[in-house]
This record gives structure tokens, sequence and C-alpha cells, in this order.
């Protein structure tokens, strides 16, 4: 009844072209920010800060960056935690040569150097698809880690051979190190997550994205429309793996504050970020932040949610109730809605547009 | 509707657009193509027809780019055709629909047709990610121009319907869309009016005719429905076994012997 278009009318193929193109999910959107920016850190613990909502705002970036490859362009790939790891080490190595410079800066830029890799590792695309194209990006994700664990001047010949973030400073206020505050962190990664967001979501609802889609849907007949294949697919996957870097970055230092990055960059990391999109939704920008939510926030509401409200669980349990959940979740999605948590989310919109009416 | 032809007398004495000389194309042992030879001059409606595997669909094949004829010289606008990728035929100005529909089946209608002005489109990466300034002005002006082709082939109810969801007739015009919005200079459309009922081949008729009036595009189509070939066409090029047999107007070529014995085979 309040989700209804009637009444707007659109005067201009702007209004017409716009992403919300119905007031009321505009306001859903800011509503959202606002309790992004205002509410939860004004109400929320620490807690639910640093170990829902940071964990849930890197893996959201992690899964867009997937989805533009693997939702918009068709194209597979395994190598997601590696190149989330190219970014954490390329923002370390950065943030140590040159510390005068913001780490936020090098967050971001550290997404370059992930894009530039995943440029040289999506070459073989054009010419193989599907399985073995997941297959050469697993080769990725094998030759990093490889890289991550071998060579020590990527981890500055540390003895612990993990990654050791040092305090850096926003005006004064600490951002990262020990001494950061969960909701600096937490407000420096939303401000990330909301920019480039809203980049991905201008890509891909213009040329780019249609050309992204183009190559997915039918390679042939875009060729033959003058899209460039090798050019649009490496497109992609420099836009993906700038975001998975960027995620990977963040990852590091806006919520671990360091660790041994092997464990953080592996193979179960990209096979996590490919679940997310698949029950999220393919294709689908919302999706990606919907299974990043539901992944990584489901083994801490089984965790912590539970005993909570009064139901005992041991932590092993709870994860193991985690992998049978997710498991299950996955072959359910594959079978009954491909399209994922999204495309749940748009049929409902669509009833409640109608409702109370069948159609 | 028009008869064939008429009003367009000058410009079929018009110049030579595409020329085709002695090409061949084989695969393997098989040949498709054995030593073809025509031309299609600027404004006509060329049809090429023939029994199924005569080698229609490899010609519009080798046309745009997608197969390399062993043998034989392509010219396109007075310029001989060298070994090249499918996208540079489409920047030069031919467009294509294929006879089993493919279209974007994940996209809606609107942006499919979008999808064909990618070539005409060039503002860079950056004004993109901010869908903002030049970016945005590129994209309103485009989507004019795809209005006009959505109002041309009276498809505007579906512009938002993701094209997987059409009937197949439908989806045949939305291609049809898709082609025109590249604004071609030649125009293949492989088996337009395969599986469509009467009122949808009128339909698709009129808007063969309309285009080649209206944007005086030259147009190369494959079709079987002879009806619909002998009325629509200026001239016939008819093809078996990869070999030209006939080559003429309409007329000319349905009283041809060899035609007539193709299409209902000779005692042997």
């Amino acid at each position: 009844m309040f989700y209804r278009e009637a009444g707007q009318y659109k005067t201009s193929y702007a209004s017409d072209m716009a992403v919300f193109p119905i007031r009321q999910d505009l306001i859903g959107v800011l509503l959202i920010l606002a309790v992004a920016y205002a509410a939860i850190p004004a109400f929320a613990s620490d807690f639910f800060i640093s170990s829902v909502m940071i964990p849930f705002l890197v893996f959201s970036l992690a899964a867009i960056g997937l989805n533009v490859l693997t939702g918009y362009t068709g194209l597979i790939s395994l190598g997601t935690g590696a190149f989330m790891g190219v970014g954490a080490y390329a923002c370390y190595k950065l943030t140590t040569i040159f510390p005068g410079v913001n780490i936020i800066v090098w967050i971001v830029v550290s997404g370059f150097f992930s894009a530039a890799v995943g440029v040289v590792f999506g070459i073989p695309s054009l010419r193989i698809k599907g399985f073995y194209l997941a297959v050469a990006t697993l080769a990725a994700q094998f030759f990093l880690q490889w890289c991550f664990v071998r060579i020590p001047w990527l981890y500055n010949y540390n003895a612990s051979g993990a990654i050791e973030v040092a305090q850096r400073t926003l005006f004064d206020i600490p951002i990262t190190g020990p001494r950061a505050t969960p909701e600096t962190r937490y407000f420096i990664l939303l401000t990330l997550v909301v920019v480039l967001t809203w980049f991905a979501s201008n890509l891909v609802h213009g040329r780019i994205g249609r050309a992204w889609m183009a190559v997915r849907d039918m390679d042939i007949a875009a060729e033959l429309m003058g899209i460039k294949l090798l050019d649009t697919k490496l497109l992609a996957f420099a836009v993906s793996s700038f975001y998975a870097g960027v995620a990977g970055a963040a990852m590091m230092f806006l919520w671990y504050g360091g660790g041994e990055a092997s464990d953080a960059f592996n193979i179960n990391q990209s096979f996590n970020i490919l679940f997310m999109i698949i029950i999220g939704g393919l294709g689908s920008l919302l999706g990606a932040f919907f299974g990043a939510a539901f992944i990584s926030t489901l083994p801490t509401i089984l965790k912590f949610g539970l005993p909570a409200i009064g139901i005992p669980l041991a932590g092993a349990t709870a994860e193991h109730l985690t992998h049978i959940l997710v498991g299950g979740l996955i072959i359910f999605f594959l079978i009954v809605e491909p399209h994922g948590l999204a495309r749940l989310w748009q049929i409902g919109k669509q009833k409640l547009r109608m409702w109370p009416f069948p159609y | 509707m028009r008869a064939p032809g008429d009003g367009r007398q000058g410009i079929m004495a018009g110049d030579v657009l595409l020329a085709v000389e002695g090409v061949s194309l084989a695969f393997g042992g098989v040949k498709a193509i054995t030593d073809v030879s025509f031309d299609i001059r600027k404004g006509e409606i060329r049809a090429i027809i023939g029994p199924n595997g005569a080698g229609k669909t490899s010609m519009l094949n080798v046309i745009n780019g997608f197969y390399h004829p062993q043998q034989g010289r392509i010219t396109f606008k007075g310029e001989a055709r060298k070994r090249m990728r499918p996208y540079v035929a489409a920047s030069q100005g031919i467009a294509r629909t294929f006879q089993n529909v493919a279209l974007f089946k994940g996209m809606s209608t609107l942006d499919n047709i979008m999808a064909g002005r990618t070539l005409k489109m060039n503002k860079g990466f950056f004004w993109q990610c901010l869908r903002y300034g030049p970016a945005m002005r590129e994209e309103i002006e485009h989507r004019k121009f795809v209005e006009e082709i959505i109002d041309f082939l009276e498809i505007q109810a579906i512009r938002k319907t993701p094209v997987g969801k059409l009937p197949y007739g439908l989806q045949k015009r939305v291609e049809l869309g898709r082609a025109l919005a590249m604004e071609p200079e030649l125009l293949l459309l492989d088996e337009p009016m395969a599986g469509m009922n009467l009122e949808e081949k009128a339909d698709m008729s009129r808007f063969i005719l309309e285009v080649s009036a209206q944007y005086g595009t030259t147009i190369a189509l494959i079709e079987h429905d002879m009806g619909v070939v002998m009325d629509l066409s200026d001239r016939v090029v008819v093809l078996e076994y990869g070999r030209k047999i006939a080559d003429g107007t309409p007329a000319e070529v349905s009283a041809d012997q060899s035609v007539i014995d193709a299409y209902l085979g000779v005692p042997h």
C-alpha cells in the first residue's frame, strides 16, 4: 500500500533512467544510510560493530567485485582471495615505504595493484570459458598465495611472516593499529563501501555495464555489434580485482589489524565469496550485500545470538551448524532460485506493489 | 505497403556497396561456399535464397567477418577487405540479426537496443563511474534515438521487459531494433520471418520496407518464404550446394529452370 509508484510521472529520460526510479526506493536507501551512519555508531556495542558490521562491509566489497566479474560478465573466478591478498600486501608495502601518506589513500591505491594483477590473470579469458577459466583463475590463487609465503620482501622480512599493522592517524585520530576504536574504523570502511558501491552501480547501469552483460549473455552477437571481447573482459577483471584488492587491504588494516595472510587469503576465502554472490544473487549489487550479510553474520549469530536468547550452543557446534546451513542453502538456492536473495527481494517488492491484488 | 522496387529505380542503378568476388569457404573437407560472386548495391533489398545447406548463413558470416574465406575477395565501400575480427565489420557499418535469436536474454528490451549504440558512445571510464555530466548527456542523447526505434517498431509496451520473457515474434522485432540502433549502412537479416505467423510476417515485411525507405539502409536478407522474398526484394541471388545458380530480379529468378530444379528436385 505504501510501496507504489502511482502518481510519480517521469517527465525526462534522466529521471526515467535513475537508479532508483521509484521514490520509496530512494527514501529506503536514505534511511539505510542514516541508520548506518548515525544509529549504529550511536547505539550498537563495540562488539557488534567490530565483529558484525566490519566483516559484513569488507565482504560486501569483495562480493561486489566478484559479482562484476561472475554475475555481470559471466566469467567464473576462484582467485578472489588471492586478489584480496594482493591488495593487502600492496597496502602494507606502500604504507611501509611511504608512512607519511595517509593510509586511506593507500587502501584505495592498493586496489590498482590488485587490478593490474587481475588483468594479467584475466588474459586467458578470451580463449577459455566456464570451468576451464575457473581452473585458470585457480592457478592465480595458488601462485599468488605461494608468493605471499615465499617472498619475504612482501612482509618486510618479519620473523612471523605476518602483516604488522602500525598505527596511522587521520587528523590525529588513530584509524589503524591497536588504539583505533571500532567506530573510527567502521566510519572509514562504511564511507569506502558507500562510495565504491555508488561507482559500481553507475558502471553497471551505463555503457560499460551493458557491454559486460552483452558478453555474458551472447558473446558472438556482442562482438558483431562492435563490442571488443578482450577489452571488455579485461576491464571486468580489472574492476573486479580492484574491489577485491580494496576489500583485502581494508580487511587487514581496518578489521584484522594484522595477521598471517596466507590464512585470510586462501582458497576457502575465494569459495566463501563465490557462495556469497550465489546465495545473494548473481548480477545484482544488492545481492552482493545480501550474500555478504548472510554468510559473514551467520556464524556470529549462531555463536553469540542463540546463547543470548537462552539456547545453549557450544562454539564447535555452532561452527558445524554454519557449515551445514550454508551448504544446504546453496543447494536450495541453486535449485529453487538461481538468482538468489536479490530475486526473492524483487519478487517481494513486486507483490507489495500489487497488494492486495494478485496481479 | 507499396509495390516492390517502386520509387527506388534510381537507387537501383546505384553504386556497388559490397562486392563478393570468387569467394570459396571450406571447413576441412566440407566445402560450404564455392567460387561465389555477386554484389549488393546501395539502397537495394537483396535476397539470398537456396535450399537448406546451400551456404546462405555461411555467406552472411563471411560478409560480417566471422569466417575468413580461403579464396576470393570482398570489397566493402570500395575497400578490399583484409582478414579481420567481426567488430571491425561492425564499426564499418555492417549490422546483423541471427537465424536463432541472439538477444542478450538477461537485459531489458531498452538495454538490448541501447547496447546496439555502444560503438557510437565514447565517454570514458571516469565519467561512466560518475554517471553524471558528459556520460549522462550522452546516455540521454542515445536514449532518444533508441526511443525513436522503439516507436518505429511499435514495441513501446515491452520497453522494460527482460527479452528472455518475450514471445518469439517480439524477440525477432527487438533484434531488428538492436541492429537498427547501429545505424548500419548494410543490414544483414538471417531469416527474419522464420517461425512467424502471417500477421507477424506482414508486420516484419512492413518494417523491412520502411527501414529501406526511411533510412535508405541497404538490406541483404535470407528467407525461405518465397512469397515474401519475391515481394520484398529488388534482386535475388540463388545458392545451391555452395554455388551460385542464379542471380537477377525476382521475376527472372523464379522463371529460371535451374532454380525450379533446385527447389522442386529433378529426376536423375
